[in-house]
C-alpha cells in the first residue's frame, strides 16, 4: 500500500437506506480520499448520522456499495469487524465502556484483535498439521503478556498526548464530558485507523468543553488523519474541512470546498440552512 | 422453662456426643453444594438464553432458538420444583438408563430450574444496559459475542445483582425439597436428629437459625460484591 495523498479510501456507490417505508438515504455516491476532512452538515433528520453509520455498516445499507480496503463491506459475507478496526468511530454520547477503566478502554480492542489473531494462527497451524489445510506452519511468536504490555505502553502514550495520564485507572463515570470524548477519540486511535468517523462529537458537551475536543480533532487533522465529521460547529467546518457536504432529505444536495460553500451556496436549501445557523 | 432446658440438653447430647453434628455437616454441605452449583449452572444457562432472546431476529436459526428458549422457560417456570425433581429422578433417569446420585440429580434440576428464572432477570439486565455500550464495542471491531461477554453482560450482572442474590437465597431455602429423592440436606439432617431423640422442637429451631445465618452471610456477600462492582458508577 502506498500512502499517496490521492488514494481513494472509501468509495460509496448508490447507497440507499430505508427504515421500513422511510427512505432515509437516497442513492448517494461519493468518494473519500486519503487525508480528506469531509464535514457533513444539514438540517435535523436529513440523514447525516445514518450516512455516517452506513460507512462502517453500523446500519446495514439497503442497497449500494461501500468499498473500503478493497472490499465491498456492505456485502454481508465480508467480516465487517476486520474493517471496523481500520475505521474508528466517535459518538455524540462517547460510548466508553462503563465497566472498564480509562486505560482498559483504550487497550481493549488492540488486545482483543491480537488475541484473536493468535488463536487463528494456532488453529491454522493445527489444521495444517492434520493435513486439513495447505500451507506453511507459522510458529506463534507473540505472547499475551507481551501484547498486553505493548498495548499498555501505547495507551499510556495516547493518554499523555491528551494530558490525561493520571486518569488511567479512573472509570469513565468520573470524567468530565470533554475528557470522556477525548478518551473516546484516543480509544479509536489505538487501532491506528485509516479514517475516523465523528457523529456530532461536541453536541452533548457543555460549551466550555467543546474547545478541548475540537482542539484534539484539529490536531489529528493536521497530522493527516482522514476524517468524516457530522457537526453543527460551522467554525470547525470552515477551518478544518477540505470538503463540505450539505445533506437534505437523504441526498447530497451540495458538495464544495468550505470557502466556496460558505461564501456562495448554490442551492436554495443550503442558503436557507446557512441563514439559520450562521 | 425447665422442660425446654431438658430438650436443649437432649439435643446437645445427640448433636455432640452421639455424632449428630456429622449428619448436620453433611446436610449443610449438600445444601450449599446444591444451591451454589445450581446457581452457577443457572447463571450460565440463563445468560445463554437471555443472549439468544435479545439477539436480532434476522435468521431462521435465531428465531428457532428463540422459540426453544421460550418453551424451556415456560416449562421450568410452569411446574413446581418438586415435580421436576421427581420426574427427572424417577422417570427420566430410568428411561435413559443412567445412574446418578440424588445429589447430582438435585444439582442438575436446580441448575435447569434457576436457569429459566435467571434468564428473565438477565434479559431485563441486558436491556437495561445503554445500547451505546454495544455500539462502542462494535465500532472498534469487536464481534457481537465478544462485546456481549466483555462489556454488556458484566454491566447487566451488576444491574441485577440484588435480584440474583434473591434467587440464590430462594435456592438455598428450596433445597429442602431434595428429601423427596432421598438426598440429605439441612432439613433431612435435623429431621433425623429429631426422630432419633423423639423431640423436634429444638432441632427445628436450630435448623431455622442455621438457615437465617446462611441467608445473612449471602446477603452480606452480595452487598460486598455490589460495592466492588459499583466502582464504575458515579460517586
Ligand atoms: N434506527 C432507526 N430506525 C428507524 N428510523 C430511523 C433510525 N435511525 C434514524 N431513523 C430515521 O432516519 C431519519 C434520519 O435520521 P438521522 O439520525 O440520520 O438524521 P440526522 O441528520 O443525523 O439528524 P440530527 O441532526 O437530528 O442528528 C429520521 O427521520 C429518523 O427518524
Ligand atoms: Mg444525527
Amino acid at each position: 500500500m502506498t500512502d499517496s495523498k490521492n488514494k481513494d479510501l472509501i468509495v460509496v456507490d448508490g447507497l440507499c437506506k430505508d427504515f421500513g417505508d422511510n427512505k432515509v438515504l437516497k442513492d448517494i455516491s461519493t468518494t473519500i480520499k486519503k487525508g480528506e476532512k469531509v464535514v457533513v452538515i444539514g438540517p435535523s433528520g436529513s440523514g447525516k448520522s445514518t450516512f455516517l453509520r452506513c460507512l462502517n455498516c453500523m446500519e446495514d445499507p439497503t442497497a449500494g456499495k461501500i468499498i473500503f480496503g478493497g472490499e465491498n463491506i456492505a456485502d454481508m459475507s465480508v467480516d465487517i469487524n476486520v474493517h471496523r478496526q481500520k475505521m474508528g468511530m466517535v459518538f455524540q454520547h462517547f460510548n466508553l465502556f462503563a465497566n472498564k477503566t480509562v486505560i482498559e478502554n483504550i487497550m481493549m480492542a488492540p488486545v482483543y484483535v491480537a488475541k484473536k489473531n493468535i488463536k487463528k494462527q494456532k488453529r491454522d497451524n493445527l489444521l495444517i498439521k492434520l493435513h486439513l489445510k495447505k500451507g506453511e506452519i507459522t510458529p506463534v511468536t507473540a505472547s499475551m503478556p507481551e501484547i498486553k504490555k505493548q498495548a499498555k505502553e501505547k495507551a499510556v502514550e495516547l493518554l499523555k498526548r491528551i494530558g490525561l495520564e493520571e486518569k488511567a485507572d479512573a472509570y469513565p463515570s468520573s470524567l468530565s464530558g470533554g475528557q470522556k470524548q477525548r478518551v473516546a477519540i484516543v480509544r479509536s486511535l489505538a487501532m491506528e485507523p485509516d479514517v475516523i468517523l465523528f457523529d456530532e462529537p461536541t453536541s452533548a458537551l457543555d460549551p466550555e468543553m467543546v474547545g478541548e475536543v475540537l482542539e484534539l480533532m484539529k490536531e489529528l487533522a493536521n497530522q493527516g488523519m482522514t476524517m468524516v465529521v457530522v457537526t453543527h460547529e460551522m467554525g470547525f467546518a470552515k477551518e478544518v474541512g477540505t470538503r463540505i457536504v450539505f445533506m437534505d432529505e437523504g441526498r447530497f444536495v451540495e458538495e464544495a470546498a468550505p470557502e466556496e460553500f460558505f461564501a456562495n451556496p448554490k442551492s436554495e436549501r443550503a442558503k436557507e440552512f446557512l441563514s439559520k445557523v450562521l | 422453662m425447665n422442660g425446654f432446658l431438658v430438650k436443649v440438653e437432649r439435643f446437645i447430647d445427640i448433636f455432640i456426643n452421639q455424632g449428630g453434628y456429622n449428619e448436620v455437616l453433611g446436610g449443610l454441605k449438600n445444601t450449599i453444594l446444591i444451591a451454589v452449583s445450581g446457581l452457577i449452572i443457572g447463571i450460565v444457562i440463563g445468560t445463554l438464553i437471555a443472549t439468544v432472546r435479545v439477539l436480532p431476529k434476522y435468521s431462521r436459526l435465531s428465531r428457532a432458538l428463540d422459540k426453544f428458549c421460550t418453551f424451556y422457560v415456560g416449562l421450568f417456570r410452569g411446574t413446581p420444583m418438586v415435580a421436576q425433581l421427581l420426574v427427572f429422578y424417577y422417570v427420566m433417569l430410568p428411561l435413559i438408563g443412567v445412574k446418578m446420585t440424588s445429589v447430582s440429580v438435585a444439582i442438575c434440576v436446580f441448575g435447569l430450574n434457576s436457569g429459566a428464572y435467571i434468564s428473565e432477570m438477565m434479559r431485563a439486565g441486558i436491556l437495561s444496559v445503554d445500547p451505546g455500550q454495544m455500539e462502542g464495542g462494535r465500532s472498534v471491531g469487536m464481534s457481537y459475542g465478544a462485546t456481549m461477554m466483555k462489556i454488556v453482560i458484566p454491566q447487566a450482572i451488576k444491574n441485577i445483582l440484588p435480584t440474583l442474590g434473591n434467587e440464590f437465597i430462594a435456592l438455598v431455602k428450596e433445597t429442602s425439597v431434595v428429601s423427596f429423592i432421598g438426598a440429605t440436606d439441612l432439613y433431612v439432617a435435623f429431621n433425623y436428629i429429631g426422630s432419633n431423640s423423639y423431640e423436634f422442637m429444638v432441632p427445628y429451631l436450630v435448623m431455622a437459625i442455621m438457615y437465617i445465618a446462611i441467608v445473612c452471610i449471602i446477603s452480606f456477600g452480595i452487598k460486598m460484591m455490589e460495592r466492588r462492582l459499583r466502582k464504575g458508577d458515579r460517586q
